[in-house]
């Protein structure tokens, strides 16, 4: 500074090349490179953020689409007596201790890394009879039936206690016996049990055996309180029921303890309702297989509806049983998954989610989800021969046993198996329904409730939300544009378009707010009065023009031209009042004094009170101002030399209007249509608010929908992380940013292209 | 006649006449809209009459008597009445609110017009507003004060109103200690707590270090002990006070001042007494907090909250929006790949706000959030702290949201500057960062203004991708408060826009909650066309400007 206020004696300027000079000149040299550099950074990296929108999108979606993959963590020989046959393997919830059940009765705990032993218990089995079947129900009831040569089975809980000494989490495993250690008598006969089915839950267990021969006896065993004391009584309840085979594959009850399958050898599958156990019924018999073709494994699928199908050939079906219309259940295969030729070992379902796992005499693994029809995973895993496989309840480990004797534990990662192009976009049959439909249903209070995932029923809805909304914004909004922009007065044009603008900023909270509050009380109480509306207001426009040309003179130009628009206004607003004052006498001519009650009894069109009709009024009103401004933008620009040559030549502001403005001006008017629709269809509030939200497919202009957006916003807050659902709602937000930019983009290659066309003309 | 119609349609008069239609019918709309909220909105606090009166079911019913305040009116055709034995084409009802819901169940009820008889508006209703169960109508019967009961006297309504500013100035006491005072310790408490969690974690926790910490917490501990003390104090003198009114059926009921907010007698007042109470109630409403599940009440921290995140928003969004315009329009190359990134970007203006929504949720809120936590704030965990909604990641994602709309305009604003200043400054020796800083950028500065003033009312107005981000229905406390660190950006906070949501579809007595929703519109709607007005004039002055620039 000092050195600046010397020089500034001598001269105006500092010397040239004085030394402050230079330095002064070096320091905006750094200070123009430096800001360049900031502003570059900076700039990209805004951009780059904004743009980080889409990828992050992708990136959540991305992984539903990834396909199972499994891990190999450790082989070992098989814990315990490795002469005996392994009847049973089973794993609990953390996946750290194993169980083998072998042909003694031994129940061998072991720890699934390394095989090392844990503890073991003995089975009581009488000395004079042996296992000659096993059944473990429903695996998350880790309840295990053992029938006996006497025809007694004994039933045997495997539980793991869970404490945390120093810190560290230390698994326990248990027996328990809920119905004592005395083996209960099931086949009177004392026959060896060939066949058996258990199934247990809190409140009763029911066993199925099938001894030799082709009936299968029943023992229901209840926990009923007694009503004098606190003492639980368990009540005994028997029958049986008889099968034409007497070469059985395979006896099931579902969980619930009210059906039960039976496959034959053969291929005949039993469907039998066993509510009351002393009077089964069959219900219905088919053949699932071809001739020739044998069962050789079926299972539930979690939830006890659908039981699954595995034959020699390598077919996997799903079956479940179906009501028709007579309310008849008929069993009916769902859907098949990939043949694989070699027959099918065992099929393991999960736990928690409506997939399961299988192997065949191919030596090879498949994972499969049924309501997404998804083959996740298939590979040839071993050299040596599968024998059985069982899977952790979190879906997230398997053990494996081969014929050499040999146990093997794999990891599986298989987050999202529910999710296909077809569950998502398709129809999917599922379970307890009579045919394939669309549903959105992303929740249910019990766990192993099967989730639909269709998008198609929300996409459906947004595509209508917009279609009622460009049926009503379009014609305002472009008949408008047309005169605001080539008619109006430009006094009168100062005022209409700051008030569109201001249109265009109210949130639209506030519209669906009235819409859902105030308007559809309105509609609902007017129906009529709205209809008539369409009628009135034209034809009022048109009358009011008529007299205005039949005015003397005097009083027509004391208006100058271009304020028909202000002339209108009153006009309007009377055809809207007179609408809505006939629109009860109306109502009570024609449609017995209750529209919406009409419409549903007499023309049985469901009439919602939040609906399309006010969707569409609510959201065209914010779509007007988008499709009014860029419209008007394009035609108002449209070059005037173009106009007064057309009105020279003698044709009238009409017809230079379509002919000439309109023709050039299309593609404005059509990319403005577009940003309207990507506005429409991105709408979130107005659907929310001002619709019932239930996820319907029907056209019907009285009924509701539910929206991609509105489904965000309302689920959303409740999904959990990383869940299926929150990456299907990624999803769907995915879809609607790809939708609008796909509007958007269109919209604007063709603003450009008319902009370049307009500078050259 | 015919012909004449032919002709007067080829001249194409009458198509200009429907197209003039479409302005005016869309203007109409706009106009309705916002005089409906007006009307509904302002109405509200105006303290209406009283009737009393006898109402019958049927004709021979028993009649019963009724208060209550005419909220509205319909008239609809017998067919839609459902069952009416009165006789007519159509029926006529009112929708009256007769309050006392701790007594009746529901404050609203609706009644035929022709069962109506013996109406009048007598001056000794009463109308006491209480924390809960909304208002109560009815007669002013007797006052107790410690347990003597006054009844009678001329100017009992005096006492009451007496006992009622009273009353009220106790409560406000309580509220501040309750409030404020325990709200400190608490957060002090909270404070500690987490301060050992985090020795514990780094493995510091030493003896001398807890006996600082429990030494601490004892303190505090004293402190709430005297405070609840004296808030039991106050509960007992407030619980010793209460009147009794008798209501339409004749039932007497003993309320306690305590419950009280606020008591008038409609019937009895003039229009200048009426004036006063309304604008009383006006104050309420912008100043207070909500009370009764936000169905009574103010909208304080909703407009707070609206406020603050805009603020937050509007000074992440004008730097980064400014320099991205800059970087595009003056440092980039100019070519295809330009024209490309500002395709986007303007599309990106295009995006639903919903997709922000999302966006915020899964990156800022579950992803940046919580990798924040586990860093800053494990003492805490598993409770979250940043890893949860909240005004830090609102106010980012509608910063998101809204930067295009600033590069938009700034941009413009940018290319309006004409080339001969930009040529002028350069050939005076100035270097391009000079001539951006001291020529260019100055001229732009309103069309920054009104990008950001753009962007504030876009983001004032936005509720789909709030409701993913940070807001919530009721905020325990406001983000700014006395303790350190003042600004709380971790908070969840009320959102004027999320207000009207929420009251107007979630709200158990939306009856009673909807002209609450109409106020909250209407005072949205008004900050948002100021908003966008004055963007517009900017907008206009600004093109005079250049206009002027570029002529002279």
């Amino acid at each position: 500074m000092s050195n600046d206020q010397q020089t500034e004696a001598e001269s105006f300027l500092p010397d040239f090349n004085s030394t402050s000079a230079v330095t002064y000149r070096h320091f905006r040299h750094v200070k123009d490179v430096a800001t360049r550099y900031l502003m570059a950074a900076g700039g990209i990296s805004v951009i780059i953020a904004i743009t980080l929108i889409a990828f992050y999108l992708f990136y959540v979606v991305m992984p539903m689409f990834k396909g199972a993959e499994i891990e190999l963590v450790s082989s070992y020989s098989i814990p315990g007596n490795d002469d005996e046959t392994t009847l049973y393997l089973a794993m609990e919830e953390q996946h750290e201790v194993g169980m083998r059940i072998n042909e003694s009765g031994e129940v061998i705990f072991f720890s699934t890394v390394n095989g090392d032993l844990r503890d073991t218990f003995q089975i009581p089995v009488p000395a004079y009879a042996e296992i000659t079947a096993i059944s473990y129900g429903d695996p998350a009831e880790r309840m295990v039936g053992l029938g006996l040569s006497d025809g007694t089975v004994v039933l045997f809980q495997h539980n793991y206690k869970i404490s945390y000494p120093d810190d560290k989490r230390l698994i326990t495993p248990e027996l328990y016996y809920p119905f004592g250690q005395q083996p209960l008598q099931v086949l009177s006969s004392g026959d060896a049990i060939q066949h058996l089915s258990v199934q247990y839950d809190e409140e009763q267990a029911t066993i199925a055996a099938k001894g030799y021969g082709a009936r299968v006896m029943l023992l229901n065993l209840s926990r009923e309180e007694s009503m004098l004391s606190d003492e639980v009584e368990i009540v005994e309840q028997t029958g049986e029921l008889l099968l034409e085979a007497e070469q059985l594959q395979q006896l099931i009850i579902d969980k619930e303890q009210r059906e039960l399958y039976a496959a034959a050898e053969s291929g005949q599958i039993y469907y039998f309702d066993i509510t009351d156990k002393s009077d089964a019924e069959l219900i219905h018999k088919v053949q699932a297989v071809d001739q020739g073709v044998k069962i050789t494994a079926m299972e539930f699928l979690t939830g006890g509806i659908s039981i699954l199908v595995g034959d020699s050939n390598g077919h996997i079906a799903q079956w479940f049983p179906v009501r028709d219309e007579n309310n008849n259940y008929t069993l009916e295969k769902i859907r098949s998954f990939e043949k694989r030729d070699k027959a099918i070992i065992q099929i393991v379902p999960e736990y928690f989610r409506k997939g399961f796992l299988a192997i065949n005499d191919a030596n090879e693994l498949g994972i499969y989800h049924t309501t997404a029809h998804r083959t996740v995973l298939l590979e040839s895993i071993a050299s040596e021969g599968l024998e059985s496989l069982t899977i952790s309840p979190r879906a997230n480990a398997m053990l494996i046993k081969t014929a050499d004797g040999q146990l093997h534990y794999w990891h599986i990662d298989n987050e999202h198996p529910e999710i296909s192009f077809k569950s998502i976009w398709g129809k999917v049959w599922y379970e307890s329904r009579s045919q394939p439909e669309y549903i959105w249903q992303s929740s249910s209070a019990s766990s192993d409730f099967e989730p639909k995932f269709s998008l198609s029923p929300l996409a459906f809805g947004t595509l209508k939300a917009s279609f009622y909304a460009m049926l009503f914004a379009m014609p305002l909004a472009i008949l408008g544009a047309m005169y605001t922009a080539y008619f109006m007065s430009s006094k009168m044009r100062q005022v209409v378009k700051p008030t569109i603008e201001i249109m265009e900023a109210l949130p639209t909270v506030i519209l669906g707010f009235l819409a859902g509050l105030w308007l559809a009380p309105f509609v609902e109480k007017h129906l009529p009065g709205m209809f008539i509306m369409l009628v009135t207001i034209p034809v009022s426009v048109l009358l009011s023009a008529a007299v205005w040309g039949q005015l003397p003179g005097k009083v027509r130009h004391k208006i100058p031209d271009g304020w028909e628009a202000a002339l209108l206004a009153p006009v309007i607003i009377i055809a809207v009042l007179i609408s809505v004052q006939i629109s009860q006498p109306i109502e009570n001519l024609f449609f017995n004094g209750n529209m919406p009650l009409w419409l549903s009894q007499e023309m049985g069109i469901t009439y919602d009170q939040r609906n399309s009709l006010v969707v569409g009024i609510a959201m065209g009103f914010a779509v007007i101002p988008t499709i009014f401004s860029i419209s008007e933008d394009a035609i108002y620009s449209v070059p005037k030399h173009l106009t007064t040559g057309s009105l020279a030549l003698g044709a009238t502001p009409w017809q230079t209007m379509v002919r000439v403005v309109l023709l050039t001006a299309s593609p404005g008017i059509f990319s403005a249509i577009m940003i309207g629709l990507g506005r429409a269809v991105g709408e979130t509030m107005i659907v929310v608010m001002a619709t019932g939200n239930t996820a319907i497919m029907d056209l019907s202009i009285f009924e509701g929908f539910r929206a991609l957006s509105a489904n965000i916003a309302v689920e959303m807050p409740e999904s959990e992380v990383g869940s299926t659902h929150y990456r299907i709602l990624f999803l769907a937000g995915l879809v609607l940013f790809i939708a609008t930019f796909f509007f958007n983009t269109v919209a604007e290659l063709v603003r450009q292209r008319l902009r370049t066309k307009y500078s050259s003309l | 006649m015919t012909n004449k119609i032919k002709t007067w349609f080829s001249t194409g008069e009458p198509y200009i006449w429907l197209n003039a239609g479409a302005v005016s019918v869309s203007i109409i709309m706009v106009a309705g809209l916002v005089i409906l909220i007006a009307v509904r909105g302002l109405g509200h606090f105006w303290p209406a009459d009283i009737a009393a009166f006898d109402y019958y079911a049927e004709p021979d019913a028993e009649p019963v008597a009724l208060l209550g305040e005419l909220v509205d009116e319909e008239t609809v055709s017998r067919a839609r009445a459902g069952k009416v034995i009165y006789p007519g084409e159509t029926v006529t009802r009112y929708l009256i609110k007769t309050g006392n819901r701790d007594v009746v169940g529901l404050d609203f009820r609706w009644v035929l017009a022709a069962g109506i008889q013996n109406k009048s508006f007598p001056e000794d209703i009463i109308v006491v507003e209480r924390r809960e169960w909304g208002n109560l109508y009815g007669y002013l019967k007797a006052i107790q004060i410690d347990g003597k009961t006054i009844t009678g006297t001329e100017n009992l309504w005096e006492l009451f109103e007496q006992k009622v500013e009273e009353s009220n100035a106790t409560f406000e006491q309580i509220r501040y200690i309750e409030k404020s005072q325990i709200g400190k310790i608490n957060f002090g408490m909270e404070r500690l707590r987490l301060k050992e969690r985090q020795y514990e974690l780094d493995g510091e926790k030493t003896p001398e270090r807890l006996q600082e910490l429990n030494a601490k917490r004892d303190k505090f501990q004293s402190e709430y002990n005297q405070l609840t003390e004296r808030l039991s104090e106050l509960y007992d003198e407030l619980n010793r006070n209460s009147f009794v009114a008798s209501l339409s059926n004749g039932r007497e009921v003993t309320v306690k001042f305590l419950n009280v907010v606020r008591a008038h007698r409609p019937n009895a007042m003039g229009v200048v007494e009426k004036t006063g109470f309304y604008f009383e109630k006006l104050w309420e409403f912008v100043a207070e907090d909500p009370r009764e599940a936000n169905t009574e009440g103010g909208i304080f921290p909703a407009i707070f909250g609206t406020v603050l995140m805009v603020i937050i928003m509007a000074i992440m969004v004008t730097p980064f929006g400014v320099v991205a315009a800059v970087y595009l329009r003056e440092y980039a190359k100019q070519g295809p790949l330009t024209r490309l990134i500002r395709i986007a970007v303007n599309n990106l203006a295009g995006v639903p706000s919903v997709v922000y929504g999302v966006f915020g949720l899964g990156f800022f809120v579950y992803f940046l959030g919580g990798s924040i936590d586990q860093l800053f704030f494990e003492a805490s965990l598993p409770a979250p702290t940043f890893g949860t909604p909240g005004l830090l990641w609102a106010s980012l994602t509608l910063a998101i949201l809204t930067v295009p709309v600033v590069i938009v305009a700034t941009e413009e604003g940018l290319s309006r500057v004409p080339r001969a200043i930009r040529e002028g400054s350069l050939a005076l020796g100035a270097t391009k960062a000079e001539t951006m800083w001291r020529t260019v950028l100055p001229m732009t500065a309103s069309a920054m203004i009104t990008g950001l003033i753009l962007a504030v009312a876009r983001a004032a107005g936005e509720v789909a991708p709030l409701m993913l981000v940070g807001v919530v229905k009721l905020a325990p406390s406001l983000a700014i408060d006395a303790n350190a660190p003042f600004l709380h950006l971790d908070r969840k906070f009320m959102h004027l826009g999320f207000h009207i949501y929420d009251v107007g579809f979630q709200s158990p007595n939306v009856e009673a909650a909807r002209p609450l929703v109409y106020s909250t519109a209407l005072l949205l709607v008004i900050l948002i066309i100021t908003l966008n007005l004055t963007a517009i004039r900017i907008r206009n002055s600004l093109r005079e400007k250049y206009r002027a620039a570029e002529q002279g």
